[in-house]
């Protein structure tokens, strides 16, 4: 058990941080401490495009694609530095986290050839069609339909909660392409590029006024057969597969992001005196607490090599991290007072505390809300009885 | 960086929890808390066996120092191993605590003298820690009152906020009361000084700090063993306890308690074992992460020891039922070594600075 990093890693830690800081000090300083995933979508784009050209896209990815092959404690390191330095978040993430290792494991090498090195490169921003209006927490209702006609796939439903479908250039959907079934079996892979005239986007406005949500409705909407992913019926398997990578290096980058935050609280409880109060002081000191135990638990998880058991840690985390920074966000609000309330200018738009309280609450329900998490924890990790299933 | 056990970490900790599952049963470990004397939380043999045979009490202690070597994430493992049994040893106030205190402060002389009978088991040492006690020259006055295993101790490590002293227990100016006490499988007594003679350990600053990182990590590895099993054993009962026709683990409302836990124990997983490592590789972290074990591992002992007693039902209320003895050991933790308020607020100092 070993926590420190080695000379090397020290020496690539400072390569890492000497690059983003020059970027952020240069071209790029317009977007630099930007924390809304929908603002400046354009510029960030072309920051994408940058790390592409620089080989910092996706650096665990094997040369071949355009990563660097990278060490998990390098991996590590440069998501800590990414957002030490200020980089806003990823526009990309989807690609660069779910697609892009989905299709290293399950493509085919054609669509290797075809998707890696322009997601590396930043090029193609890609979302994800899971959810649909009935098939939210139970991902194996969808209900969207894929068809075979003349080597194409025309697919016919509507996917919500795209998260920056409207900024992106492909989508990987969920679809039934097997008439009549039901659950998990019968579902197809599918990408499939935004700009046809089948595919239509509507934002949906959240309760912090911003719009980073969308409905995706397909009408007719065309790829050709090779877009599948694994084979038809696969679906499921691909979309698993593709879930598990959400607890990839990732979270660490995220976690950064999450010490943004708590510092931007404590700055703010310095400032106004709440500080001082006993009870906040308590309620920091667990957020800190409970932030480090986040770094821990995903070193653990992604340290760990033993694929053999259960690992509780990986089980866990989605939930820890989802509540963790719902509570954040309530403390937040209880260091600002009422001055959280009141946005500085005309636009109802929130600064990156309530802003967090407000969108926290997202954080709890998407990618498996908090009482599906609870239920897969004591079924998988606990061997627990599963929820019996109703036959509507 | 590679936050796993190697495998040596990981045959200590097959060999500690062997030894403990087959030996600190539960009824080896009820006639400890039922005796009374220098024998009261003690079962002997279990302590024998462990200082001699298993030889694993030397752990974190340097080889310099007589010894095995290691460090605190092998002091974890074994603490942890002992936790889930609630094993009725002296093990944090004579290893966690006074051999450590020894070890860090102590003289070549002072470590020559002392150690080898602390880790052989023959010599049983309690940790006596109180900011108010003063010392005139050699000779110490005050006292503490909650001293674990104070009654079976024959050599007491006396420690300030700056001094470190060992005291003997039976020399002059020395009284220990044994203390009827909740959690019978670590008895507290009171100890008070009144002109007793000291003798200085060399380094007194090394030997507090020690002693404390050393016990902060050790009881909240042994809360994390003990929350670990008051789970795993209301996991067995809800898979074969019947009601409505049904286990009662199948009810939503008693699986998600579980999962509750889990996340909780997951969380105090990484908690012990960072805090044992940053400690062990002497990263700056060490302090902070220290703080946020012992606060967090404590409460998550509790909370899950809690649920074990209301996810058993009435059964988890008897006597009979071990459930108790997690639940009791869980609220010592809690209070031991600094409450977590106080903790937390050692952590609330490093982040936010003094109360102005």
């Amino acid at each position: 058990m070993k926590l420190g990093f080695s000379a090397a890693d020290e020496e690539f830690r400072a390569e890492c941080a000497d690059w983003l800081n020059a970027e952020m000090a240069g071209e790029f300083k317009d977007i630099k401490g930007i924390t809304k995933l929908t603002a400046s979508p354009e510029r960030r784009k072309e920051w994408e495009q940058r790390l592409g050209e620089a080989k910092w896209g996706c650096i665990g990815w094997p040369e071949q694609w355009g990563g660097r092959n990278a060490t998990l404690a390098q991996q590590v390191i440069f998501a800590e530095e990414y957002a030490r330095a200020g980089v806003p978040g990823r526009v990309n993430h989807i690609g660069i986290e779910l697609a892009g290792p989905t299709i290293l494991a399950f493509g085919s090498e054609e669509q290797k050839r075809r998707f890696l090195p322009d997601i590396a490169a930043g090029k193609t921003i890609f979302c994800q069609g899971f959810s649909e209006p009935g098939a939210g927490s139970d991902l194996a209702s969808v209900r969207t339909k894929g068809r075979l006609e003349n080597g194409e796939w025309v697919v016919n439903g509507q996917k919500i909660w795209t998260s920056l479908a409207h900024i992106s250039d492909w989508i990987f959907v969920v679809t039934r392409t097997e008439e009549g079934s039901k659950g998990p079996k019968g579902l197809t892979f599918l990408m499939m590029e935004i700009d046809q005239p089948g595919i239509e986007i509507r934002g949906i406005k959240q309760i912090n006024g911003d719009a980073e949500f969308n409905e995706t409705f397909f009408t007719d909407a065309r790829c050709p057969e090779d877009s599948m992913i694994g084979a038809v019926g696969d679906g499921w398997k691909i979309a698993m597969g593709l879930l598990a990578f959400e607890r990839g290096v990732s979270t660490l980058g995220q976690q950064m992001a999450f010490r943004n935050e708590l510092d931007e609280l404590i700055a703010a409880a310095r400032a106004n005196g709440a500080a001082n109060n006993p009870l906040i002081r308590q309620r920091i000191a667990k957020a800190e607490i409970g932030l480090r135990l986040m770094r821990y638990g995903a070193l653990r998880m992604l340290s760990n090599t033993d694929h053999s058991k259960i690992d509780g840690a990986a089980l866990t985390y989605k939930i820890q991290w989802a509540s963790w920074r719902r509570n954040l966000g309530e403390l937040a609000m209880d260091v600002l007072g009422q001055a959280g309330e009141v946005a500085e200018g005309s636009e109802y738009e929130w600064d990156t505390l309530p802003n967090l309280f407000l969108y926290s609450r997202a954080d709890t329900i998407y990618g498996g809300t908090n009482q599906i998490q609870r239920n897969l924890i004591a079924e998988r990790g606990l061997g627990m009885p599963r929820e019996p299933r109703g036959d509507v | 960086m590679e936050f796993v056990f190697t495998e040596e970490q990981q045959m200590i900790g097959e060999t500690a929890r062997a030894f403990f599952a087959e030996n600190a049963t539960s009824e080896r470990t009820r006639k400890a808390m039922a005796a009374g004397g220098p024998d009261a939380g003690i079962d002997r043999a279990l302590w024998t066996a462990f200082c001699q045979e298993l030889g694993l009490s030397g752990i974190g202690i340097p080889e310099s120092a007589g010894g095995a070597g290691l460090g605190l994430v092998e002091l974890a493992i074994i603490a942890e191993a002992a936790g889930a049994q609630v094993a009725a040893l002296p093990m944090l106030g004579s290893l966690a605590l006074s051999a450590q205190a020894i070890a860090a402060g102590g003289s070549a002389e002072q470590q020559a003298a002392h150690l080898p009978a602390l880790l052989s088991g023959e010599v049983i040492a309690g940790y006596v820690h109180d900011a108010a006690i003063t010392a005139d020259g050699t000779s110490l006055t005050g006292a503490a009152g909650f001293v674990a295993h104070g009654g079976s101790a024959q050599l007491f490590v006396v420690t300030s906020n700056t001094g470190a002293w060992l005291v003997a227990a039976d020399a002059p100016g020395v009284t220990v009361t044994p203390l009827t006490t909740m959690d019978q499988t670590r008895p507290y007594a009171r100890v008070t000084l009144d002109g007793a003679k000291g003798e200085p350990l060399a380094d007194p600053a090394a030997a507090i700090a020690a002693a404390h990182r050393a016990g902060f990590v050790a009881v909240a590895a042994e809360a994390l063993g003990g929350a670990q099993a008051a789970l795993d054993r209301t996991v067995a009962y809800a898979k074969e306890r019947v009601q409505f026709g049904r286990p009662i683990g199948s009810f939503q409302a008693y699986k998600h308690r579980l999962a509750d836990l889990m996340i909780e124990i997951e969380q105090a997983r990484s908690a012990v074992y960072w805090a044992a490592c940053a400690v062990d590789e002497g990263s700056d972290e060490a302090e902070l992460a220290v703080h946020a074990a012992k606060s967090f591992a404590a409460d998550t002992f509790f909370l899950c020891a809690g649920n074990m007693i209301q996810l058993h039902g009435g059964i988890g209320f008897t006597w009979e039922h071990d459930a108790h003895l997690y639940f009791k050991r869980a609220r010592a933790i809690q209070s031991m070594l600094g409450s977590g308020e106080w903790h937390r607020e050692r952590i609330a100092t490093m982040i936010l600075g003094e109360v102005a």
